[in-house]
């Protein structure tokens, strides 16, 4: 498995475009660092960056990937290793040099400049955006043979969870403005990735002040060790239930 | 030689001016071995029109009633320690003068409001550079006019955490008209400084910090005026209730900031002025409850939460030549306030441009924004601050505007930012 992993890994430095990304991140949260006045402000202006366009590129690249490498994913299938094996390499060789991307793009930029809490939070959530992103692709990528669909799909879902759901959510939230909504609130933003990685960085920065009572409810749920714990633990759930699903289809389907 | 001996006298002359002044309305001296070795004695014996003066040292001394017109003068920072005994200054005469003390060490009490300086039904009475420390209320006026506090410094202590029931104000005012406030640093109390039925009333070059409620408080105080205050990181900066004809300019509210926390907080106010203020990192910088005819120009509204929150319940509020910059939202109302006019602001979130260039934008703004409106209807919907369908919602709606207050609209936009300063020739422009 190892050497699989270590495989794709080279396959994927060698295409550049890994490069191409963390030499972008780095240049952006540089100049983001500089330009804004706080660390804090700069923060809040990554973190923006990190729920858009790392999902997007995370979930366009392991899918193309996915196809591109389809031929070597059929010659390692011939081989006596379990597909199980297989896909996991493929997901962890991909999934581990994106992270690996922003991880140099993005982290070390945070760390030199604004290295707090809400920093490494923000670190943290990205890393898993990025994991979450790569099993939804790779789910995507297992569901229809045809690399046409597949990326179709994939932008849909990114499309799905950085805008469209918040969308639904605002029209059941002022559908429903008679009710008390917080905890409802609580259980919907649970269900999108990308509102759960914003809030659990929000949260930390002073913006929290304006959120006012669902604020406060938040913060005493998420603010405590245990509510962080549990809010990564979501976070977790959402790379391993996309994950273990596409790895049976994987195992199950004809090639 | 002539110009030397020439000085000489004057400044002989000077020093027996000087002497004679004092000899005039005698001195009673307070020190460890001077003939009155305690402030209540000396306060006791001494007859009206008199000083006492107190040398330095500690006095551990309380419940001191001055019932004639006396100067009470510190020298060299003399102290006075309550400890925790009681009242400390009971002023009862007119024409009081109480200077350059230090006074510390008033027990919290739930039955009565000790303060270390109170003054009861009088006039005159003036209160200057003292130092009060660790009270429970620093210094209470009731029923009184023509007052002066002038200079001091009241700190009490950590407010984090405390109920507000178990601390006391750091100026109190009750009842009383005329009287001036200004130059003091208060700090640690429930509120910096307190005002209720208070009339015709000055409150200047104050700074009110790290109070747990309100960094100035006004009920039911009609016609006074508050200039170039400061107000930082109080629990909700400042309270306007009940009143009219109020002037407040050249203040500075800044970090006020929480989940309860205004700038300036409004409610039931008419026929106000608020000039030249500067409203700084406040979760809300103004916030107005029923509020009618209030003039709002000219003032800076940088880094708050909300800038204004104009509730629908205000009327005939005019809003003119102020900066609003970095705030998260400019305005926000919960339902459509129209009877409120915007003109020549400078809104750092405004896009239009402006043809004719002159410096006022061709297209109107309005500073409602579609998702300030859902979170005043919906609160909970805060949570997707910064979510990219937020913005998409509000930039459609800036370019089609249909749920947004169709009145509440600023029709001539400046186009950059004003200077306070120097805005004469602006003015000349819009005019």
């Amino acid at each position: 498995m190892g050497k699989i992993i270590k495989y794709v890994f080279y396959d994927i430095i060698r295409n550049k475009i890994v490069l191409a990304y963390t030499l972008f991140l780095l240049l952006l949260s540089i100049g983001l660092f500089n330009l804004g006045g706080s660390p804090d402000k700069a923060v809040l202006s990554l973190l923006n960056l990190v729920l858009l366009t790392v999902p997007l590129i995370s979930i366009v690249f392991a899918t193309t990937h996915f196809y591109n490498s389809y031929e070597f994913i059929e010659l390692l299938v011939a081989q006596p290793i379990t597909r199980k094996k297989i896909f996991m390499s493929e997901y962890l060789g991909v999934a581990g040099s994106l992270s690996g991307a922003f991880i140099v793009g993005v982290g070390a930029p945070v760390l030199l400049f604004g290295a707090s809490l809400t920093g490494i939070y923000l670190l943290l959530t990205g890393v898993f955006i990025t994991f979450i992103f790569v099993a939804l692709a790779f789910l995507a990528s297992v569901i229809t043979r045809d690399k046409a669909k597949g990326i179709g799909i994939a932008l849909l879902l990114w499309f799905y969870f950085a805008l469209i759901y918040d969308g639904i959510v605002l029209f059941i939230l002022y559908a429903f403005a008679d009710y008390p909504l917080e905890n409802a609130t609580l259980a919907m933003t649970a269900l999108n990735p990308v509102d759960l990685g914003r809030i659990i960085v929000l949260l930390n920065l002073d913006v929290s002040a304006l959120m006012g009572y669902t604020g406060a409810l938040y913060k005493s749920i998420l603010g405590s060790l245990w509510g962080i714990s549990l809010a990564f633990g979501l976070l977790l759930l959402w790379i391993l239930v996309p994950i273990l699903s596409s790895r049976s289809i994987f195992s199950k389907r004809d090639l | 030689m002539k110009d030397l001996n020439k000085l000489y006298y004057i400044l002989c002359t000077m020093v027996l001016l000087l002497t004679a002044n004092v000899a005039f309305g005698s001195t009673l001296k307070v020190c460890k071995t001077c003939d009155y070795t305690s402030v209540k004695q000396a306060v006791k014996q001494a007859k009206p029109g008199e000083t006492v003066l107190i040398e330095n040292g500690v006095f551990q001394e309380y419940g001191i009633e001055i019932t004639k017109p006396l100067t009470i003068l510190g020298r060299n920072n003399p102290v006075i320690d309550g400890n925790y005994k009681g009242q400390i200054f009971t002023v009862l005469s007119d024409n009081v003068t109480i200077e350059g003390l230090t006074i510390k060490n008033i027990a919290t009490s739930y039955r009565h409001d000790d303060a270390a300086i109170r003054v009861v039904e009088r006039s005159n009475v003036r209160i200057l550079n003292n130092t009060i420390l660790n009270t429970f209320f620093g210094i209470y006026l009731q029923y009184s006019d023509n007052c002066v506090v002038k200079g001091n410094v009241v700190t009490g202590k950590d407010v984090t955490g405390l109920n507000e029931s178990a601390l006391g104000n750091a100026i109190h005012l009750w009842y009383c008209d005329n009287v001036t406030i200004s130059n003091n640093k208060v700090k640690g109390h429930r509120d910096g400084i307190y005002l209720e039925f208070v009339k015709d009333s000055e409150v200047k070059n104050n700074l009110s910090q790290h109070n747990l409620r309100y960094g100035l408080h006004f009920m039911f105080s009609d016609r006074n005026v508050y200039t170039h205050n400061i107000f930082r990181q109080n629990g909700a900066g400042v309270a306007v209730m009940y009143t009219r004809d109020i002037r407040m300019e050249h203040n500075t509210f800044e970090n006020n900031w929480g989940a309860a926390a205004y700038g300036l907080l409004l409610k039931d106010i008419s026929n106000s002025v608020i000039h030249n203020n500067t409203f700084r990192r406040n979760t809300t910088g103004i916030y107005m409850e029923s509020s009618n005819r209030l003039d709002i120009q000219r003032n800076n509204f940088d880094h708050n939460g909300w800038a204004v929150r104009l509730l629908s319940s205000c009327s005939d509020d005019v809003f003119k030549l102020n900066n609003f910059t970095g705030n998260s939202f400019d305005v926000s109302t919960n339902g459509d306030s129209k009877l409120n006019h915007f003109e020549n602001n400078y809104w750092d979130k405004y896009s239009g441009y402006d043809l004719n260039k002159d410096q006022v934008g061709d297209v109107p703004y309005r500073p409602v924004s579609l998702y300030s409106m859902l979170v005043e209807r919906v609160p909970p919907s805060v949570m997707f601050m910064r979510s990219f369908m937020v913005d998409m919602l509000d930039n459609i709606e800036k370019v089609l505007p249909s749920f947004i207050p169709e009145n509440l609209v600023d029709e001539q936009p400046l186009m950059s930012k004003i200077d306070h300063d120097n805005d004469r020739k602006l003015a000349q422009i819009i005019r």
